[in-house]
């Protein structure tokens, strides 16, 4: 049976045999390779060659000078820093949502499911004007915040929270389905043996799951350090403060700094080509 | 007799309190506080106020530009998609593994790093807009950028959402149609075409979905002109940026209430797709 968040987004990635396929025979079935061909080269390979081409135009000198712009450098490091600090909590959000709904069956489960999936429907700058709602001056806690000197909106926290909600799937999405499949026999032998149920998460699920969640590690990352809609509400993109490497893309272009608009952006770029060749190389250990 | 006590009634494994309880608090904390805060703004709002701002003349154009740019958007996927599937899962040749990989590049890209580069490609002096302008078409600051960005963002969806069902036509039935006399056509037709028509739509309402609510792609190529080129996404940023917060929740609802419908849409599409796949 297929799940239910397996449904609500395709599964990303070609892990799937590849076999029946054959050798294109007519002269029109090649044709259609080279359509698909070339309009993929147009569509998805010329965006991505002009973000280095542009990046490098005026020489390495230039794009060493751009890169370590101390805005730039901060932005880089607020990214990263968010990353750091999002990735591992969704994992762990991740694997109990998925021991939960694999391994107990309950009434509202599939319900659940659903739920867990909502941050993938709505839009990014929803997402941050919800938080606005919540947390900011005219938000529901923000009279309570504001007599406690405690500000959210506009501060890194805000930027960690908006990412939390926009990624809150991603890894749950990976593990759902390969744990229903894989049942839940190992884990039952390992408690009947006596093992504690730490033990047995550490040393039986975990070991069936590593590269699914690292899977879902992966694109949580990407998706986490690319954020921009819901991450530009909540920020307030104040410069070498809360200006993540998206944000600082826009302001560099904004200020017709092309080349460094490109420099930062070739550093996501090559963040999202490292995520493809990851995901590629996980799903071939999985599928192994 | 409570569901919630007793393991008898879901084996042996420890962690259900545990899990059950992470998981709903941080679902609450993370997801659904902010959700009701904003429902319990529009609340206070008022009827009258709330429809003042989302039938104003700049708000209704900006209905205008995002669902045709969207609509624009998913019809080339569903062209591009359809193409591609086909081509990943019926042919081998050079190259193909990569091809196969390089189609969830525009998952993996931040958005903002995907508008930089369309607006640079499209933009009068570009690579394409050096030869697109002379001929009349105006991609960068027009609303066909838009589209395109949208397109962009959303390529993926049709092609995985395709490609494992078309892998999963029975050849034998293909081969059952071929020897009872159906041509090619024919067998695509009657054959193949229904039974991947349910992911395919699955695939479309999903590109659909994600483009009406695509943002940062979209700022950097559309030029932002109200009424022209101003998608629902910016004027909500707008109105922030005016501190009219109002009118921001307002828009923000009506964006939420729609990407409500497209999930209920999708799940339903998909529930049809599975009962679909499980007939035959």
């Amino acid at each position: 049976m297929q799940n239910a968040t397996d449904m609500a987004l395709p599964a990303l990635g070609p892990g799937r045999p590849h076999g029946r396929g054959k050798r294109p025979g007519t002269a029109g079935q090649w044709w259609l390779v080279a359509a698909a061909g070339i309009l993929s080269i147009v569509l998805i390979g010329v965006p991505l060659v002009i973000i280095f081409a542009y990046a490098f135009r005026e020489g390495f000198g230039v794009y060493f000078a751009e890169i370590s712009e101390p805005a730039t450098l901060h932005s880089i490091w607020l990214t990263v820093l968010t990353a750091i600090v999002v990735v591992p909590i969704n994992m762990v959000f991740g694997v109990c949502v998925a021991w939960l709904v694999t391994r107990f069956r309950f009434p509202g489960r599939r319900l659940l499911i659903t739920f867990i999936e909502i941050p993938f429907s709505i839009s990014p700058i929803v997402a941050g004007v919800t938080y606005l709602f919540l947390y900011g001056n005219q938000g529901l806690l923000g009279p309570f915040l504001e007599s406690h000197d405690i500000r959210i909106m506009f501060t890194v926290p805000a930027i960690f929270l908006v990412s939390l909600f926009v990624t809150s799937p991603f890894v749950a999405r990976e593990l759902i389905p390969l744990m229903q499949a894989q049942g839940s026999e190992d884990e039952e032998a390992a408690i009947t043996l006596g093992a504690s149920g730490i033990q047995t998460f550490f040393y039986v699920t975990l070991p069936n799951i590593r590269w699914a969640l690292l899977y879902g590690a992966v694109l949580c990352n990407a998706r986490v350090m690319g954020e921009f809609g819901a991450v530009s509400v909540v920020s307030g993109a104040i410069r070498g403060q809360t200006n993540t490497l998206p944000l600082q893309i826009e302001l560099l272009f904004n200020d017709y700094n092309v080349t460094g608009a490109f420099a930062a952006a070739s550093t996501l770029a090559l963040i999202a080509v490292l995520t493809l060749v990851l995901k590629y190389l996980l799903e071939r250990k999985q599928l192994a | 007799m409570s569901f919630f006590r007793g393991p008898s009634n879901r084996g042996i494994l420890p962690g259900f309190g545990l899990t059950l309880g992470v998981t709903l608090l941080y679902f609450a904390l993370i997801v659904a506080l902010p959700l009701l805060a904003m429902l319990y703004k529009i609340y206070g709002l008022g009827w009258v106020d709330f429809w003042t701002i989302i039938s104003s003349e700049r708000a209704i154009a900006t209905y205008r530009t995002t669902l045709g740019a969207a609509a624009l958007a998913t019809i080339g996927n569903a062209v591009f998609g359809m193409l591609l599937a086909w081509v990943l899962v019926r042919y081998e040749f050079p190259g193909k593994r990569i091809l196969d990989a390089v189609v969830d590049l525009p998952f993996a890209l931040p958005t903002a790093v995907a508008g930089l580069a369309l607006v640079t490609m499209f933009s009068g002096n570009g690579w394409f807009g050096q030869f697109l302008e002379p001929l009349g078409i105006k991609v960068a600051y027009a609303p066909l950028g838009i589209a395109i960005a949208m397109m962009f963002t959303s390529i993926p969806f049709v092609i995985r959402t395709v490609q494992p069902v078309l892998e999963d036509v029975a050849s034998d039935v293909e081969e059952a149609a071929r020897s009872l006399g159906a041509n090619k056509w024919q067998v695509f037709a009657r054959v193949i075409w229904p039974a991947i028509l349910p992911a395919f739509i699955a695939g479309c309402s999903l590109s659909f979905a994600r483009s009406l609510g695509e943002f940062g792609a979209i700022i950097f190529i559309s030029g932002n002109l109200p009424f022209e080129t101003e998608v629902v996404s910016l004027l909500i940023f707008i109105r922030l940026d005016e501190y009219d917060y109002p009118a921001a929740a307002a828009l923000a609802t009506v964006m939420l209430s729609i990407a409500f419908v497209m999930l209920f849409v999708t799940n339903s599409i998909q529930a049809w797709q599975l009962r679909y796949a499980e007939r035959n």
